[in-house]
C-alpha cells in the first residue's frame, strides 16, 4: 500500500498550522506577510534560473527524431512537418502547440489486458484533459490575482474577469478557473490514489504539490466566498510588497496568511521539484529540436581525437609490397617498370590462403 | 568529457531567463514610481450624521452586495419594499433612493473601492447614477 499521499497531506496540515498559529504570534504577521514571502520569490527565481542554467550545460549533440511522424527525407515522399519538423518554424509551431495544448499528453494511450488476454492500447484522454483544465485555471487565477499588485489594473485584467465571471452566479460572482482548478487538482489526485499501477508509482513528492494547491485553492474560496477578507486592506499589503513600502493591514486574519503561505512554500518548492517542468518544457530535446539528421550531420562534441588511418594511407605504405604479393590496388605504382605485369600474378592465387 | 561550463545555445536560453525574470518581477516595474495609497473614502455630511449605516460598518463592508442583491429579489420578486435591520430600524430597500441617498457620489464611494480592487459589479447596467446622467 502506497502511504505517500498521507505524508503529503500531513506536512500540508502542518504548513497550515504553522501559518495560522504563527500569525497570531508577535511578530508573526511580518514574518509570514513579508520576510517568508520574499524569500520565497528569491529562492524561486535564482533556484529556476540555476536549474535551467544546468539543464543548458548538457551537450544534446543529437537529433532525437519522435515517432510521430515522417521524418523529411525525399521529395516526394510525404514529410510530418510539426510532428516531425525539419524547419525552425515548425519547431517554433510543434513547442507552441506543446506548451499551450500539451499535444504529446493527448496522445497518451492505455494498455492492458481485456477479455482475460487481449492486449489492447486505448486512447486515454482523461490525464490530458484534466492537467489541460488545471493548468488553464491555475493560470487564469495567477494572471487575475495580478489585480492585487498592478495599480491602476490593467484593462485586460477587468475582462479576464468578466470573461472568468460571465455566469454572474453568487456574490461575490463566482470566478470559474477558481472552481475549475479545484476540481481539476481533486480529479488529478483522486486519479493517483485510484488507479493502482499510477498510485504504485506515485511519489510524495507527486502529492505533495497537489495538496498544496489544493489547499491554496481551497483558502481562496473560502476568503472569497465565505469568511470574507478586507479586500482594500489586502491590496495595499500585496501593493506594499511590490512598492517595498510595506503596510501590515489590521484584522486580515490567519486564512490570509495561510493563504499567502501556501503559496509562498509552492514558490520556494518550485525549483527543487518536478514542477521545474515549467521550464523543463522548454528545454526538452525531444521537443525543440530540428530533425534534420538526414540533411545535416551533426557532431558529437565529446568525441574525442580518434587516430585514422585510411585505406589510402595504407595503400601508399604497402602498395609496392602489395603489387609484389599480387594484390590488387587501387592506384598502380607509376615508375614502376611494366617489364613484368602478369607473371606475379600466377602464384598469387596460392598466397591468396595464407 | 563534456567540460561542464559550457553552455550550449546560450544566447535563446539566457533571453529565455531574462524574460522570465521580467515576467516575474513584472508588479515591481509596473509600479515603479507610481504611489497608489489606498483610496480615502469621502463620505457626505448626511452620512456622517448618520454615523452608521442600514447596518454595521464591518458588516456592510464584507457583506453590502449580498445585502443588495437579496434587496433586489424581494422588491421584484416579492413586491415588499421594506428592509427591518437588526436593530429593527426600518429602511426602504432601493439603491437609488436609500443608498445613494447617503452616499450621494458613486464616484466619491462606490467607485474608489471597487477601483482599487477591480471590481465591476453589475449594479449599474440597469441602475442609473443621477449624478452622471447631467
Amino acid at each position: 500500500m502506497n502511504l505517500n499521499y498521507l505524508y503529503s497531506l500531513i506536512v500540508v496540515i502542518v504548513l497550515f498550522l504553522l501559518a495560522y498559529v504563527g500569525v497570531a504570534l508577535p511578530g508573526g504577521k511580518t514574518l509570514f506577510g513579508v520576510i517568508i514571502p520574499y524569500l520565497a520569490i528569491i529562492t524561486f527565481i535564482v533556484g529556476f534560473c540555476l536549474r535551467v542554467v544546468g539543464w543548458a550545460r548538457l551537450p544534446v549533440p543529437f537529433r532525437i527524431p519522435t515517432t510521430c511522424g515522417q521524418q523529411k527525407s525525399l521529395p516526394w515522399i510525404k514529410s510530418a512537418n510539426i510532428d516531425n519538423p525539419s524547419t525552425t518554424g515548425g519547431v517554433i509551431l510543434r513547442m507552441i502547440l506543446e506548451i499551450v495544448f500539451f499535444r504529446s499528453l493527448f496522445r497518451n494511450t492505455k494498455c492492458e489486458l481485456k477479455e482475460g488476454d487481449k492486449l489492447s492500447y486505448e486512447w486515454e484522454k482523461w490525464l490530458w484533459m484534466g492537467s489541460l483544465a488545471f493548468h488553464w485555471a491555475f493560470f487564469t487565477v495567477l494572471v487575475r490575482h495580478m489585480r492585487f499588485f498592478l495599480e491602476p489594473v490593467p484593462a485586460c485584467l477587468q475582462l479576464l474577469d468578466k470573461l472568468d465571471g460571465f455566469l454572474q452566479i453568487a456574490l461575490p460572482g463566482l470566478m470559474l478557473s477558481g472552481a475549475v482548478l479545484l476540481a481539476a487538482v481533486i480529479f488529478l489526485f483522486l486519479r493517483r490514489l485510484w488507479i493502482p499501477h499510477v498510485r504504485y508509482i506515485s511519489l510524495a513528492s507527486d502529492f505533495f504539490p497537489l495538496f498544496l494547491i489544493m489547499g491554496i485553492a481551497i483558502t481562496g474560496i473560502l476568503m472569497r466566498y465565505f469568511t470574507k477578507v478586507d479586500i482594500v486592506g489586502i491590496k495595499e499589503f500585496t501593493m506594499g510588497l511590490v512598492t517595498f513600502n510595506f503596510h501590515i493591514p489590521e484584522g486580515v486574519g490567519g486564512l490570509f496568511y495561510t493563504h499567502l503561505f501556501f503559496v509562498s512554500i509552492l514558490f520556494a518548492y518550485f525549483p527543487f521539484s518536478k514542477l521545474m517542468h515549467l521550464g523543463g518544457i522548454f528545454m526538452s530535446p525531444t521537443r525543440n529540436l530540428t530533425t534534420n539528421s538526414r540533411e545535416k550531420r551533426h557532431a558529437n562534441p565529446w568525441n574525442y581525437p580518434v587516430k585514422v588511418h585510411t585505406y589510402q594511407q595504407y595503400e601508399d605504405e604497402f602498395r609496392e609490397k602489395m603489387v609484389e604479393a599480387g594484390l590488387p590496388v587501387e592506384k598502380m605504382p607509376e615508375p614502376e617498370p611494366p617489364e613484368e605485369p602478369v607473371a606475379p600474378e600466377e602464384p598469387e592465387d596460392s598466397e591468396e590462403k595464407e | 568529457m563534456p567540460n561542464n561550463q559550457t553552455m550550449y545555445d546560450k544566447g535563446k536560453v539566457v533571453v529565455g531567463l531574462c524574460i522570465f525574470v521580467i515576467l516575474v518581477t513584472f508588479p515591481v516595474w509596473y509600479n515603479l514610481g507610481k504611489a497608489a495609497p489606498a483610496p480615502e473614502l469621502v463620505l457626505s455630511d448626511k452620512a456622517k450624521a448618520a454615523k452608521e449605516c442600514v447596518e454595521e460598518t464591518s458588516y456592510m463592508k464584507a457583506e453590502h452586495m449580498q445585502i443588495l442583491d437579496v434587496w433586489r429579489d424581494t422588491v421584484v420578486r416579492d413586491a415588499k419594499r421594506v428592509y427591518v435591520n437588526s436593530k429593527g430600524k426600518e429602511y426602504e430597500m432601493s439603491l437609488s433612493n436609500t443608498c445613494l441617498d447617503c452616499h450621494v457620489e458613486k464616484a466619491q464611494f462606490c467607485d474608489k473601492c471597487h477601483d482599487y480592487a477591480s471590481v465591476t459589479p453589475y449594479c449599474w447596467d440597469c441602475h442609473i447614477d443621477p449624478k452622471e446622467m447631467k
